[in-house]
């Protein structure tokens, strides 16, 4: 039996279960840490986000979520990377296609992940993740007439938009619509292996077309649900394309990842240097994307000088803790793959890709965790054992349902019309 | 034999017989001298051997220079020759600085890319074009062999033009 078909073996399934249960383990020692070693933090009741005093759950639930936002990410990348693919009918991708769309097997996971950490971020005790949860916000008097304490006429004049219903609407809504995007795509690709012809490929070009334009709308919606109104008084335009460019290199860097692991364990041997090559100008460039909105983002921020969106970067720029990450996010998302991915010759070789793919990863991990921990936790935030121990425990899953999902067909498309193009790659 | 004065030229009309015939002549150890083609033939940079152009090192230390120029520039301007207040910012501020810095980092690279192309490809103004055969910018391909850097071997390579399946084999002498 040639090496048509991905073959989960018992010795992956027992990699990734270990590497799991490393991670609950450290996830363990770091709760522990934090429950029983006392961190004599007070509460810090003036802060805009925190009335409660700081228990170690808020930190873990902060954490969940973080991961929960990124591997969604990665998971409609895939998705997202193969509408791409189909819309602007490229060929040289169509030897790899699938595996950019097994990511999109996470979607489901991620669904109930995110609804149950979602309840328990924000109803499980009396703190709220997202602040604007708090009711006591949004009344201008009390029960009793007098004057209510809590009154925030900045969120207040937000609840047309940030309600629970219609969050909760937008949130099913968009995560129902991505994962049905995601099972019609692949029933339409899967059923080409059968059917041969064009019909199918003509089908995926329409429909890739328009979960393009929805993906876009709804991407930046997400994103000013799930992450920017955690700083609920704080708003930026540039955020729905910032974390549509923090997932998209996670995303690529992810499918190259992937791809170069299949063919190191003598899987897709039609895939060659060139194809490498094209993976690691995607992540060579949206990793300069990625900076360019960053970059923008900031600099507005900064020249404008307004107090009320100035605040963003001043709790990360003007703490003990965060500020460090804030530059190490720069550097290893920016200088870093720009230097190494610069040459051809570093795009080719697959030791220099894999290092700057995983590098890449953990970088755009550390992006989201700067979106939310300052905001949720405040000076309360840390990395440690915990935090090392859930990126475990989600990648292990992440990875065991998308490698669970490329067992489910052919690596290679059978009847994909531009299979010679992908064959003959040559650049 | 002088060099770059006597030119044995093949005259081909399909691409592929180009790349195949260019294969065949080096593998006989005849060194040929340019392809001539009306378009870029898929493959034949590697047919003749070339080795992958250093244009993008260039580019780079361009860069690099254009980037430091940028810097240095307005750190000069804005923080010790002029100082002015703007917006309630720091004198040399690095954030306004960067586009800036990226603009003049993209244009020197650029502008030292062409520098350098032209230098290295030898195109200046008045430069003599020496055509080898005027369908080249029509419909035809042509191998170009130089006799001097062959030791004058021109029967053997006429026959070997020939073989690889070459429509015309003509002379061209540059005085």
């Amino acid at each position: 039996m040639s090496k048509e078909v991905f073959v989960f073996t018992p010795s992956t399934k027992k990699k990734i279960l270990i590497l799991g249960l490393v991670g609950i383990v450290l996830a363990a020692i770091g709760i522990a840490i934090l429950a029983f070693g006392g961190h004599g933090h007070a509460a810090d009741a003036g802060h805009e986000a925190s009335g409660h005093s700081f228990h170690w759950t808020h930190r873990l639930f902060a954490d969940l979520w973080i991961n929960n936002v990124y591997f969604l990410g990665l998971a409609i990348i895939g998705v997202f990377f193969f509408a791409v693919q189909y819309a602007a009918q490229a060929g040289w991708s169509s030897a790899l296609i699938r595996i950019p769309l097994s990511f999109g097997s996470w979607l489901p996971f991620a669904f109930v992940l995110t609804l149950i950490v979602f309840y328990l971020a924000n109803f499980s005790s009396h703190w709220h993740m997202f602040h604007w949860l708090d009711h006591s916000l949004y009344n201008e008097t009390l029960a009793d007439g007098s004057v209510n304490p809590n009154y925030d006429y900045i969120i207040a004049g937000k609840e047309a938009y940030l309600n629970l219903p219609f969050y909760l609407i937008r949130m099913v809504g968009i995560f129902l619509a991505w994962i049905i995007f995601y099972f019609v795509m692949r029933k339409i690709n899967f059923a080409e292996d059968i059917a041969g012809g064009v019909n199918n490929y003509r089908k995926l070009i329409r429909l890739s077309a328009i979960f393009i334009i929805f993906f876009a709308l709804s991407s930046a919606v997400g994103s000013w649900d799930w992450i920017m109104s955690i700083d609920t008084h704080w708003f930026s335009t540039m955020f729905g394309w910032y974390v549509f460019a923090s997932w998209f290199v996670a995303g690529v860097a992810g499918i190259t990842l992937v791809v170069l692991l299949l063919k190191e364990n003598g899987y897709l041997p039609m895939i060659t240097d060139n194809h490498l090559h094209d993976l690691g100008k995607y992540v060579f460039a949206f990793s300069i994307f990625w900076t360019y909105i960053w970059f923008s983002q900031y600099l507005l921020i900064y020249y404008a000088n307004i107090p009320e969106e100035s605040i963003y970067f001043i709790e990360r720029l003007k703490s003990d803790f965060y500020t460090p990450v804030f530059f190490l996010n720069i550097i290893i998302n920016f200088f870093f793959p720009f230097l190494v991915l610069m040459t051809r010759d570093a795009k080719r070789h697959g030791v220099f890709l894999k290092i700057v793919c995983a590098v890449v990863l953990f970088g755009h991990w550390l992006d989201f965790y700067l979106m939310v921990t300052p905001g949720t936790l405040q000076e309360n935030g840390g990395f440690g054992f915990l935090e090392i121990g859930t990126i475990l425990v989600y990648l292990a899953a992440f990875l065991y349902v998308v490698l669970n999902s490329l067992t489910k067909s052919a690596l290679v498309p059978k009847n994909h019309p531009m299979l010679q193009e992908s064959m003959h790659h040559h650049i | 034999m002088e060099r770059n004065k006597n030119f044995i030229l093949g005259v081909y009309s399909d691409p592929d017989e180009v790349v195949s015939a260019v294969m065949k002549i080096r593998s006989n150890k005849i060194k040929v001298h340019e392809v001539y083609s009306p378009f870029a033939i898929h493959g034949i940079d590697d047919a003749l051997g070339y080795k992958r152009s250093r244009l993008p090192i260039a580019a780079f230390l361009f860069g690099m220079l254009g980037t430091l120029l940028a810097l240095t520039m307005q750190f000069w301007m804005m923080g010790i020759d002029w100082p002015m207040i703007i917006g309630g910012k720091n004198f040399a501020s690095l954030p306004p600085f960067i586009p800036v810095t990226f603009e003049l980092t993209v244009l020197i690279s650029a502008l030292g890319m062409v520098g350098v192309f032209m230098v290295a490809s030898d195109l200046k103004p008045y430069k003599k074009v020496r055509l080898m055969d005027t369908r080249i910018t029509d419909d035809k391909h042509v191998i170009a062999i130089d006799l001097g850097a062959n030791n004058g071997a021109s029967d053997e390579i006429k026959k070997l033009l020939k073989e690889t399946g070459a429509e015309e084999v003509n002379e061209k002498n540059f005085e």
